[in-house]
């Protein structure tokens, strides 16, 4: 039977309204509530309304992050009784992220990184400025699913094709899945250096890891 | 600050008026007979259909014409403030031609046309009131400026900007306007509409222009005094000359619409233009035709009276780049002049066509021009930057703040779909027009018809049947049809 706390839940995570998802957190554990089920069938009902709603140009940034803070909150208070009772959400993949080495613009990959982690991904964020060879080698130390490189500049765009061939190099492929993104990177580009795909925002690179994994929703 | 342009100096705003002043006197104005005793009454002097306006006259019924008053909705409410600097918009009127949506040739307009204008205008937030578009010219002549209020009113609950095309046309529309408002009372207390009325350049009140200012004023219905001079064509070429043929003109029009109705509300208003000294046209879209337009309204507003002009139109015969750069020039330009009420979006051709995709792109131009006239403006008590930074340091996440969140809407005009700013995805971008056609589907599609009590729409049929009858083409047979 579905709580009436699930509507909450998942408006709390539209609204961005961190406070409140936290304190719908606590009053579910208070309740009894599975913390599982109030993260599926309540927060993450919301992150998902949030990002078609920001698909279809009716939320913006601001507002996805806000959700996405939400959602952060909420999980951050229901997470010890989920690992307790041994119900830990599902990741839905390992992701290994960073921008590409001499880039220092971080605003889109950071908000992939916001976007991915609240609907399920694991992040392993590298931060700005990353070598070929420190991607690889994350990519191996948690078993990545996808590599992330993000570059702003044409000048840096050459930094993502370095990632794939060290990639490549190791026989990571095709198990990881390596992606690009980023101001000036065209799918033309992605497809010149091999890349796995690309996506021109954040909400869209949702669906590309989704579809690249086979989980969920495949956008058309 | 409110930015703002101005094209005159107080020192040249003198001379335009005292020369203004001068032509009410010499050559004078050539009135229709309907006002010659109204002005004979008041002392002015009338030889053979010239009267000779005196200064002190004009000035004292520039005294009592209103400084500002309101248009309201269907709901009653204050919906367009005719004073001061606001600036709102409407579309452009009255087209004869439609630019079809789907071959891009103009043809003749129709009731589907101006159904189709009113509910795009209705959904978009830009325009503060309907203007009667478009002349449907599946329905008699004769009855032709009624029917297109009776559409706009049945599909609208905003403000018209409207007008009659003939002295005895006028009644009929005062007559719906009081039936939707309730009584004639109601409709003077609170008008919902506002009638362009005309005077000929150079300086000419003809017999139907001077009869529709005594009527209007008489019912307590706005007027919208819309004068054209062309400069170099019906005008002087000078656009200083051009801007003093128009006041004098307005100065006469108000004289003549006070002496029937003192405090009755009126606009000073126009659409001036160039004269196009290749084609002999009047180029809607010239920078000089704009610049015309503001510094006729700058007159008005010395004058401490509400404003109107004619801007956000194009020459072009497409929805084309040209269209798109002319149209947002002069919408920018109306908006930072502060006029009241610009009217013109959604006309192609130097106003013979009008084009709804163009109607939509000019939405999105009129919200940057009105983004643009709001300035820059300084939100919090305290600091304009530190205080964020105080939260952030140097991580740079400012999409996280609060602050953010709460303001960027206020901040940014976030457009439609429309304007085309995202990053190239695998699919071949679409061109404008493409979006605009989109844009028009997605309007029709959302709109919702006003629901008008069973009572209001039998008396407006009853007053377009009667009027049919009196249709001098004869042309009989139900118009009901036409409109569901």
């Amino acid at each position: 039977m579905a709580d009436p706390l699930f509507g909450a839940m998942l408006q709390s995570v539209i609204d961005g309204a961190s406070d409140k998802a936290a304190e719908l957190a606590r009053l579910a554990l208070a309740k009894g509530l599975d913390p599982l089920e109030a993260v599926n069938r309540g927060f993450a009902v919301g992150i998902t309304f949030a990002g078609d709603a920001f698909g279809c140009g009716q939320m913006f940034l601001p507002d996805l992050l806000a959700s996405a803070e939400a959602m952060k909150a909420a999980i951050n208070i229901l997470e010890p009784e989920m690992l307790k009772r041994g119900s830990q959400r599902e990741t839905l993949g390992k992701v290994v992220l960073g921008t590409a080495r001499g880039d220092i613009h971080d605003i889109g990959k950071n908000l992939v990184a916001t976007i991915l982690s609240a609907s399920g991904f694991q992040i392993f964020d590298l931060g700005t400025s990353v070598t070929p060879e420190q991607f690889v080698a994350k990519a191996e130390e948690v078993g990545a699913d996808i590599v992330g490189v993000s570059a702003l500049l044409t000048t840096t765009m050459a930094g993502q094709k370095a990632v794939i061939e060290a990639l490549d190099r190791k026989g990571l492929r095709p198990r990881v899945k390596a992606i690009i993104g980023g101001a000036a990177v065209t799918s033309k580009w992605a497809a010149e250096i091999g890349a796995d795909g690309y996506s021109r925002n954040a909400v869209d690179a949702l669906e590309l890891a989704k579809k690249l994994l086979n989980k969920g929703r495949v956008s058309t | 600050m409110r930015p703002r342009i101005q094209l005159l100096s107080p020192e040249l705003i003198g001379r335009i008026l005292r020369e203004s002043f001068e032509l009410l006197m010499s050559p004078g104005i050539r009135v229709g007979s309907a006002v010659v005793e109204l002005l004979r009454a008041a002392g002015v002097g009338v030889h053979d259909g010239v009267a000779q306006i005196p200064e002190a006259l004009a000035q004292q019924c520039l005294a009592s014409a209103p400084r500002e008053f309101y248009l309201h909705n269907r709901q009653g409410e204050k919906a367009v403030h005719y004073g001061g600097d606001d600036v709102h918009f409407d579309p452009g009127s009255c087209c004869v031609q439609m630019l079809d949506p789907d071959t891009l040739e103009a043809r003749p307009s129709e009731t589907r046309d101006l159904v189709c204008i009113v509910q795009i205008t209705e959904m978009l937030p830009q325009f503060a009131a309907q203007s009667t578009a478009v002349v449907c010219n599946d329905v008699p002549s004769a009855i032709g400026d009624l029917y297109r209020l009776f559409v706009v009113l049945q599909h609208s609950d905003k403000p018209v900007v409207t007008g009659s095309f003939s002295a005895a046309g006028l009644q009929g529309m005062i007559d719906l306007l009081a039936a939707d408002s309730g009584s004639p009372d109601k409709l003077r207390q609170k008008p919902r509409a506002i009638f362009d009325v005309c005077p000929s350049p150079p300086l000419n009140w003809s017999e139907f222009g001077s009869h529709n200012l005594l009527d209007l004023a008489r019912a307590g219905v706005p007027a919208e005094i819309v004068a054209m001079p062309l400069a170099g064509g019906t005008a002087p070429v000078t656009l200083a000359g051009s801007v003093t043929q128009h006041a004098a003109e307005v100065l006469a029009g108000i004289t003549l619409h006070q002496l029937a109705g003192p405090g009755s509300p009126v606009v000073w208003g126009g659409a001036p233009a160039i004269f196009d000294m290749r084609t002999g046209g009047a180029p809607m879209g010239a920078v000089e035709t704009a610049m015309l337009n503001m510094a006729c309204a700058e007159v008005g507003k010395h004058l401490g009276l509400p404003t109107h002009g004619y801007l956000v139109a194009t020459d072009s015969k497409f929805v084309d780049a040209q269209a798109g750069a002319e149209s947002a020039r002069s919408a920018t330009l109306g908006a930072l002049a502060g006029i009241n009420m610009i009217s013109g979006a959604g006309m192609l051709e130097s106003l013979a066509c009008f084009s709804v995709e163009k109607l939509v792109i000019d939405a999105e131009s009129i919200a940057s021009a009105c983004r643009l006239a709001r300035g820059i403006e300084v939100r919090s008590d305290d600091t304009l930057a530190t205080a964020m930074f105080a939260q952030t340091g140097l991580s740079g996440e400012f999409l996280k703040l609060k602050e953010t969140r709460a303001l960027f809407r206020r901040e940014q005009y976030l457009p439609s779909a429309l304007i085309d700013r995202s990053a190239r995805g695998s699919e071949p971008p679409n061109d404008l027009l493409t979006r605009a056609r989109t844009r028009v589907a997605e309007l029709v599609t959302k709109y919702q018809k006003p629901t008008l009590p069973e009572e209001v729409l039998r008396r407006f049929h009853a007053i377009i049947n009667c009027e049919e009858d009196r249709g001098a083409d004869g042309i009989s047979g139900g118009t009901q049809h036409l409109v569901d």
